[in-house]
Formats: C-alpha cells, structure tokens, sequence
C-alpha cells in the first residue's frame, strides 16, 4: 500500500511537470495566460504524510518546472510556500474534522473542496507574480495577472479534478 | 546544546521552508538584477531533449509555413545576388570573413512572462558561444545567454533585461532597443534626440555600435512615437517585423572581430583610467 502510494506519486509528479510545461506553457491563452496546473500536485498529495518531505518533494517539482521554462526560481519559491501553508490552509477550509484519521479528501464537501483548490492557487499566484514583477509600483499589473490566471487554473484543475478524481475507499 | 537541538527538531519543518525559500529567492534575485541563471536554465541535457521530442512533433504540422518562409526568402537572396556586380574577388578564406553564419531550430519559445527566452537545439558542440546574434529571415531575434552541450538560451529581445543598438534606417540616429513587458508585438526604441524627423512607418534596423549584429538587420517599422518626461528624447513604439509566437527556424551570427573589438575598448577604457 505504502508503496503504491509512492508509485502513484512519482507518477503524478512527471505526467504533471510533462503536461504543464509541453502544453499548458505553450497556451498562452489572450497572450498572457498560462494556466499552472501542476497546483494539483499538492492538492492531491495524500494528507497523513511526512511533512518535511512533501516540502522537499514541492521545492523539487516548482524547481523542475523552472528548469523548463526559464523562470528562475519563481515556481520553486511559490510552491514551496504553499507547500509550507497547506495544513494551516487545510485546518481553515476544513475545520477541526481534518485532524481526524479517517478524513479523506473525497469526503469534503465540493464548496471546500473548491475553497482548499482556490486558496492555494490565490497564495501560489500571488508569491508567483509579486516575485516575478519584482516592483510594487506595477500591483494592478500584478493583481490583473493573479485574477485571470488563477480564474484559468481553478476552472482547469477543478476539471483535472473531475477527471482524474482520487478513488473514494 | 539540547536547547538547541529540541528547538531543531521542533521546528524543522519551518526550517525546512525557510532554507528553501531563500535558496530560491537567491537564485530568483540574482538573475533580476543581473542575468539568467548558469544553473537554472532549459539549455540542460533533460528538458533540452524533453523539448527538442515534442517540437519534432509539432514541426511535423507547419512544415507548409516553414517551406514558404524559406521559398520567400530564397527569392529575396536570389534578386539580391543576381543584381549584384559579379564578385571574383570574393575571399574564399574564412577566416578573414567578419561574420559566420550557422542555423538552428526553436524547441522552446515563450512571450507571456516580462523575461523570455528562446530555448534552440544547437550548443557549445555547434561552436555556439554566449553573446552571439540570433535572427531569422524576417528580422532581429535575440542574444545566446547560456549554452549547454547541446543546447543554447537565447534572451529574446521581449525581455526586460534586453537591450540592443539600432537606429533608424537610412540615418545615423542611434538609440536603445528595450522591451515594456506589455505587448509581444511591440518594443520600445528610446533615445532618439527630439530633432531627428520621424515618420510613421519607417524601417527600424540594428546599429553599427552593436559588436554582436551586423548593421541593418530589420527589426520593424514606427507605430507611433513621443517624447518622453523630459521632452528632448524620443520615445518610439516599434511593430516587430517577426512574429514572436511563430518562430521555426533562425540563423546565428558570430561576429569573428568580436573580440578584438573588446580587447581594444578595453584597453582604452584601461587608458583613459
């Protein structure tokens, strides 16, 4: 079971770097908009695990997609950080009942599923592109590209959700 | 001492986050306020064959668009030679011609982030070095920044950091080609005196003050132009001639007298000193 988990993990972290950077890079939807769908990697990454590693692991999947895409360490540095915030995140959307061993993902509600999907889109974004701007005087800028992109990814991670939906045991 | 280590073992997640934010930060503000990173690049042996796998792929689709650019241009060299008075005399020697010319393929291509680079299949095995010209045949491409075995970035001129000699054509009126980050098909021309006379629709090409382009490479024509803040400059927004979201193949110059330039600029900035 244990390594099953692993496998399934190792699987999703290359299917997601391999379509985020050889389809969703290259969308450039309105000129601007590159929806970063390997969000889901967190959003799937089973709860009850060792938390230093799933840091590591995030650090290593934002570090791999900026190797691809020539953004310096933008993608490391924002899904390290929401990688770091998902339990508080999680506690927030959730409440006390994702403290329990029997929570599971699929059991949530869809609003907080929803909820969980967009606060770490919205804090990942928002690292992303203060960072990649890298000047204040440009925040509408900043905030215009956090709006629109994130809408893009939450409407296609929601659908990647849907799609490949975690198996309700 | 086990204060120490409880507080470690504590908060070692934190830690943890916080290590790696800062390495990424670093590599992340090194590169703003110089350059891409050595390190962080997609000229690298894993995304470079990633990239080269998929554009072989997609190629196959534009294959018709590629062979009429080439058709076209082709055409363009053909009257250009057969106008020309016929030259016996031409050097054979290589070594004595300024500029060499060799080719190479786009396997990565971005133009929504303010930094973009163009990632091409040749590298340091093709003799491909930092800082060598790149264009295709409509126009002015960008600069090689970093170069793997077999792979090379290239800094597109839609980059913030770019900055390239040109002028307008015709004229000796030499300015700053930038790039505002706000439209892939517009760049900024600045440093124009405000007594040169301009018109809409005139040819912007490269410089001779470039060491890395050959003067009067295209770049593209005026749209519209203003003065800046302090009104005795000009500022003027320039239509690429080349399409930055379509781009297959493209030429490399290396400039063989570049670095006898620098050497001699060198020495006299050493002089002057």
């Amino acid at each position: 079971m244990l390594n099953s988990n692993y496998f399934i993990n190792a699987i999703r972290f290359v299917l997601l770097v391999l379509v985020q950077v050889l389809i969703f890079n290259r969308l450039n939807f309105f000129g601007f908009i590159n929806p970063m769908v390997y969000i889901m990697f967190l959003y799937w990454y089973p709860i009850k695990e060792n938390r230093a590693a799933f840091i590591g692991v995030c650090f290593l999947l934002g570090l791999t997609i900026d190797f691809f895409s020539d953004t310096m360490a933008l993608n490391a540095a924002s899904t390290v950080t929401i990688a770091y915030l998902r339990p508080t995140i999680m506690r927030f959307v959730f409440g006390v009942n994702y403290e329990f061993q029997s929570f599971k993902l699929g059991s949530a509600t869809k609003v907080q599923q929803i909820t969980f999907l967009a606060l770490l889109i919205v804090i990942h974004h928002m690292v992303f592109f203060t960072l990649e701007i890298f000047n204040l005087v440009n925040i509408l800028l900043i905030l215009k590209k956090v709006i629109f992109i994130g809408l893009a990814t939450l409407v296609l991670c929601l659908l990647f959700g849907s799609l490949f939906s975690v198996r309700k045991e | 001492m086990q204060q120490i280590i409880n507080f470690v073992i504590r908060y070692k997640n934190f830690l943890l986050f916080i290590c790696l934010l800062t390495l990424s930060l670093v590599f992340t503000i090194r590169a703003h306020s110089y350059h891409q990173s050595r390190f962080l690049n997609s000229a690298n042996y894993i995304s470079g064959k990633i990239y080269e796998k998929s554009n072989n792929f997609f190629t196959y689709f534009g294959l018709d668009d590629e062979n009429e650019k080439l058709i076209e241009e082709n055409k363009r060299l053909r009257d250009l030679l057969f106008n020309k008075a016929p030259l016996d005399s031409m050097p054979i020697d290589s070594t004595k011609r300024q500029y060499t010319i060799a080719i190479g393929k786009v396997i990565k291509n971005s133009y929504a982030n303010p930094r973009n680079y163009i990632t091409i299949d040749k590298g340091r095995k093709d003799s491909i070095k930092p800082d060598m010209g790149v264009i295709t045949d409509k126009g002015i491409l960008g600069i090689i920044e970093n170069t793997s075995e077999n792979y090379a970035t290239v800094q597109s001129i839609l980059n913030e950091n770019s900055n390239i000699n040109a002028k307008i054509k015709g004229t000796n009126n030499f300015g700053s080609l930038i790039w505002d980050t706000k439209n892939y098909n517009i760049v900024q021309l600045i440093d124009i005196p405000r007594m040169v006379s301009l018109t809409i629709g005139d040819t912007i090409v490269t410089g001779a003050m470039s060491s890395i382009f050959p003067e009067n490479i295209p770049i593209g024509t005026i749209k519209k132009y203003d003065l800046d803040n302090s009104n005795s400059l000009y500022t003027i927004q320039v239509a690429l001639f080349n399409d930055m979201t379509n781009i297959g193949y493209v030429y490399i110059i290396e400039n063989n007298r570049r670095p006898e330039i620098i050497q001699l600029q060198s020495d006299t900035d050493g002089n002057a000193q």
